[in-house]
């Protein structure tokens, strides 16, 4: 078995981490426009 | 032979050693008392509202265990059962958690806030601060006490989640903070009393590392026997129904009798491999979310509430 490049874990571990950033930030936007419509009803 | 001697440059943190920094399984613990609290509330509130004041207290308790994380990585670095968090491990950068617990902390009292209400925002706040402040920065290091006056901390989450509901604090959401005030003495001490060893290593004056194992034994009785009437205090007041009321019963006897056995019948085959202390640690999770589901149980099933 060949030792994983590190290169490559490093790139990896970026892209989990941007797309993690990339759904908190779009769950907010989705929570926000629910919280917007909630308040806006009340 | 320049690039021999160069030092690897460390791999970034990966999203689950953020993910662990806001400590998953106590904020399982912390969502499930808000939500009871909540929902235990005489007010039925919004479901979208309700699911982001949920969601402020979990993200509220993460940034906060993300904040004590970053505080306390040279005492996790010492002990077996924390050495392998991302920050003792080496795997991520002190600044790091330390701006991810201040992101989540001040998002989610901002988020509260501008929600649900700023009483539950402000509550909110003064939990995150009672916890990564006054618990892991002050008292924590000073005193045996800690865990005693620590405990305010992770009783605030059923006051946020009636405050949620209602706006409004009464009577019912300060016993809900008695209840877990003074079952977090029994269960921490529990818990210290086999993992003794890894705190006395690190020099946090756990109450049996200061006082001794007979002296802890003992506290733990006294705060079983106050729990007892505590949790049956909303029963008693008439502010739950009878299924509250017969689960405090037997739920705190059940308590009250695994603290005797810490406290009283020692013999030489548990003082070795601590079972008892064991079964009440186990036990004291049982009895919290077994009486916060009874409450709601009642509410929902009698529609008693306060």
């Amino acid at each position: 078995m060949t030792e994983p490049d590190p290169m490559e874990q490093r790139r990896r571990i970026i892209c989990g981490r941007n797309a993690a950033l990339g759904l908190v930030l779009l769950a907010l936007v989705v929570l926000f426009f629910a919280i917007t419509i909630v308040k806006r009803m009340a | 032979m320049p690039f021999a001697s160069a030092p690897p440059i460390p791999l970034p943190a990966d999203w689950r050693d953020f993910l662990s920094l806001t400590k998953p399984r106590v904020m399982s613990l912390v969502v499930f008392t808000g939500l009871c609290g909540m929902l235990a509330a005489p007010i039925s509130v919004n479901p979208v509202l309700g699911f982001v004041a949920i969601l402020c207290i979990a993200v509220g308790a993460g940034g906060s265990g993300a904040l004590n994380q970053w505080w306390e990585a040279d005492l996790d670095a010492k002990m077996k059962r924390t050495k392998d968090r991302p920050l003792p491990a080496g795997r991520m950068e002190p600044t790091a958690a330390r701006d991810f617990g201040l992101v989540l902390s001040i998002g989610s009292v901002l988020v509260m806030g501008l929600a649900v209400g700023w009483l539950a925002a402000a509550i909110l706040a003064l939990s995150i601060v009672y916890y990564a402040v006054i618990y892991t920065i002050w008292l924590k290091p000073r005193t045996p006490q800690n865990i005693v006056i620590g405990g305010g901390a992770g009783a605030f989450p059923p006051m946020i989640g009636w405050i949620a509901a209602t706006g409004d604090i009464t009577l019912m959401p300060v016993l809900l903070f008695a209840i877990i005030f003074f079952w977090t003495p029994p269960h921490f001490w529990a818990l210290a009393l086999f993992v003794e060893t890894d705190y006395a290593a690190a020099g946090v004056p756990m109450m049996p590392v200061v006082a001794g194992h007979h002296s802890t034994r003992r506290q733990i009785l006294v705060y079983s026997v106050l729990l007892l009437p505590i949790a049956m205090a909303p029963f008693l007041l008439a502010l739950t129904g009878w299924i509250y009321g017969l689960s405090a019963l037997v739920l705190g006897t059940a308590f009250l009798f695994l603290s005797l056995k810490v406290a009283t019948f020692r013999n030489a085959a548990n003082d070795a491999d601590m079972r008892a202390e064991k079964r009440l640690f186990a036990f004291s999770v049982i009895y919290l979310f077994a009486l916060f589901g009874a409450l709601v149980a009642d509410r929902l099933i009698l529609g008693v509430s306060a």
